[in-house]
């Protein structure tokens, strides 16, 4: 099962905090803008991005469509090429598989690329359990591990985190984890990619085995790829002698020439650059260069799940870019703390109950209605992913796993009475004429563009007309003023 | 039943026996020029490069060794690969250096296999010339020489002419970080200091 961050009130809860806290609401608003502007500008300049995002989806369609047969093209290839294949149903299978291959070398600490899959796994707390310490070293990952915290961004984890906070975290916890950071440590960006070069590059060096994920896994040739930034993920990909990647298994293409619309779309959708600055490909094990023991990880951990729903199946095409969340106007305003999951902002909102299922968990049932359906999500996606209408799909799978609750919810109940009122004539008129009644109430004001609104309805409707206003209901119905005019018009005009 | 049989067994419970063909992917996309019309090949190479903050010096074959001695001024152990074949002031062949080892140099010089005139990218396959991975990753400057013949249009034109098998990297620019308030800052663990040396074919 993905994970929820244990203790995590659901959405509509934490997202109400999020909101009131106004240091995390101007970073995710200088961050977001920024990115957002990056890319924009990025994309702007592929003429035929819209052709590219419709073949990649297309891509991504073909394979799932017959994933099996690729996976067992990938195993061959990656086993030919001296790796060792290893299949995980969940995360108890991928964690036990890394922890296993650690205690087999006797390490008590590895290095870790950046990757949602491990992240998703909860492997670092799996490995502590072991006694194996996993060092993260990306920077956005050192400062929410450093930090104690949690990550709310599936790009730039520490996004929440301002300049003078990741000083801050860098001063007092850095020394507990090994290098201390410089005593004259200041807040500019620049010196404090520096304090983390240097607190990290000890580790690289000493470091006997790495854990990565990987962004794509070619199944022709069985060649990995790993698209990067700050060189931490070619640290650990090249250095040490044991490397281990877990890799999702909708992360599979057809063919190393594929690569090509995936390593153009990808970079400016992620980080708004035309490339990023490091992209590292290798293929199982290579004599005299890298780790020679190359171990991969295939996850399933609920991805046959969304593979089984024909409409969410697309779901898996996501190459976890975060253009979604960078464009999303609720994921600019709470963060991604309030989403409670490894994966926030509006692919989450439809991965992490396609992969943990819904009916059970409160939270992940909040998930699908953290959005506003502004499609702004759909627009931006390199894959052509429609998240607005699987957020839909998700919001319908929820109502559907709570039909048979012993205690229907407030909305359940208040359906089923609109279905008996609309489902009579005769109950329909007095409702009608009820709502007529409440069209003369004296709560009624006019809306920009003259439309008139109820501001304010007595309980239980003012959980509605709280933080929305209602449009005034029609005096007269269609069916009253066609009794009293329209049929004799008709007749009129004829 | 072992986790391959059951996640082969789910993927196919997923995909079920009936499965219809889908629309063939339309690969028109890499007929299309990814350069603005009128472009330079090399000249927007060069400028894509440097908008990463990467140096770029363009020479003649016969300034090569000139160029690259400028371009590695004030250090003083250089790594350098087999098949290198270039003379460097300071050179340290590479003999299985330890990352230790190698942290210790000031510099290295490479060659690469292409350059990318759509993103300013260099593609690095290690092969002789070019060295294995970690000798452009761990000393803090690395010197990168590339003919100007080299450069390709775009990634779709890269992707087909690079061998799979092989183990890449694809470089754009020096190492950099977005992660400190989406800010760029140049320099986190590979080299600090990426320069070009672009070597015109004459």
């Amino acid at each position: 099962m993905a994970r929820t961050f244990v203790g995590m009130p659901p959405f509509p809860v934490a997202a109400r905090s999020a909101l009131s806290d106004t240091r995390l609401r101007r970073n995710l608003a200088h961050a977001t803008g920024t990115i957002r502007e990056k890319r924009a500008r990025v994309v702007a300049e592929v003429e035929d991005w819209e052709d590219l995002r419709r073949q990649a989806a297309a891509v991504k369609d073909a394979t799932l469509a017959r994933l099996d047969e690729h996976l067992l093209t990938l195993e061959a290839a990656l086993t030919a090429r001296g790796a060792t294949v290893h299949w995980a149903r969940d995360a108890a299978d991928a964690c036990a598989v890394v922890a296993d291959v650690a205690r087999a070398h006797g390490v008590d600490e590895v290095v870790k690329v950046k990757s949602m899959a491990t992240q998703e796994i909860g492997l670092n707390e799996a490995l502590a359990a072991q006694g194996i310490a996993a060092w993260e070293t990306d920077l956005a990952e050192l400062i929410v591990q450093l930090g104690d915290d949690l990550p709310s961004h599936i790009l730039v984890p520490a996004i929440h985190r301002g300049r003078a906070e990741v000083r801050e975290i860098f001063r007092t916890r850095m020394a507990a984890a090994g290098r201390p950071a410089p005593d004259d440590l200041t807040d500019d960006p620049a010196a404090l990619a520096g304090a983390a070069r240097l607190h990290l590059r000890e580790k690289f060096l000493r470091a006997r085995m790495a854990v990565s994920g990987a962004n794509f896994a070619v199944a022709e040739t069985g060649t990995l790829v790993v698209v990067e930034s700050e060189g931490n993920g070619r640290m650990c990909l090249t250095l040490p002698e044991v490397l281990v990647s877990v890799v999702g298994i909708e992360k599979v293409v057809p063919t190393f020439g594929d690569l090509d619309l995936f390593l153009r779309l990808l970079p400016r959708s992620s980080t708004g650059e035309r490339m990023n600055p490091y992209t590292s490909t290798w293929t199982g094990v290579t004599p005299g260069d890298g780790p020679q023991e190359v171990h991969v990880v295939l996850l399933d951990n609920g991805r046959t799940r969304a593979l089984a729903d024909e409409v969410a199946r697309p779901v898996l095409r996501c190459i976890r870019c975060s253009a979604c969340l960078n464009v999303c106007p609720v994921y600019e305003r709470v963060g991604g703390h309030a989403y409670g999951s490894v994966y926030p902002g509006p692919i989450g909102a439809i991965l992490n109950p396609m992969l943990t299922g819904v009916g059970s968990d409160p939270a992940t049932d909040a998930l699908p209605y953290a959005s506003t359906l502004c499609g702004a999500c759909g627009d931006v996606c390199p894959v052509a992913i429609d998240i607005p209408g699987l957020l839909v799909h998700e919001r319908v799978r929820v109502v559907d796993a709570h039909r048979a609750d012993p205690r229907p919810k407030p909305e359940a109940l208040a359906m089923r009475a609109a279905a008996w009122v609309l489902g009579d004539s005769r109950r329909m008129a007095l409702g009608e004429r009820a709502s007529g009644l409440a069209g003369r109430l004296r709560t009624r004001r006019a809306a920009p563009g003259g439309r008139g609104v109820l501001g304010w309805l007595p309980f239980p409707g003012s959980r509605w007309t709280g933080a929305r206003d209602l449009p005034t209901p029609p005096v007269e119905s269609f069916r009253a003023w066609w009794r009293r005019t329209g049929r004799d018009e008709g007749q009129g005009r004829r | 039943m072992s986790a391959r049989d059951d996640v082969l067994a789910a993927v196919r419970a997923a995909l079920g026996e009936d499965r219809p063909d889908l629309p063939a992917v339309d690969r028109s996309y890499r007929d299309r020029d990814p350069l603005p019309a009128g472009a330079d090949l090399v000249d927007l190479f060069v400028e894509r490069v440097e908008d990463y903050r990467a140096e770029v010096t363009r020479c003649a074959a016969a300034d090569l060794e000139a160029t690259v001695a400028a371009a590695l001024a004030g250090a003083e152990r250089v790594v350098v690969p087999d098949g290198l074949d270039l003379a460097v002031r300071g050179a340290v062949p590479d003999a299985d250096l330890t990352p230790t080892g190698l942290d210790a140099v000031d510099a290295v010089v490479t060659r690469a296999s292409l350059g990318v005139a759509e993103t300013g990218t260099l593609v690095l396959t290690h092969g002789p010339g070019e060295g294995r991975r970690a000798i452009t990753l761990v000393p803090d400057v690395h010197v990168c020489v590339l003919p100007a013949s080299g450069v390709v249009r775009g990634v779709t034109d890269a992707v087909a002419a690079l061998d799979p098998v092989r183990p890449q990297t694809w470089v754009s620019g020096p190492s950099a970080t977005s992660d400190i308030e989406l800010d760029r800052v140049e320099g986190v663990h590979g080299p600090r200091t990426l320069h070009v040396v672009l070597v015109s074919d004459a």
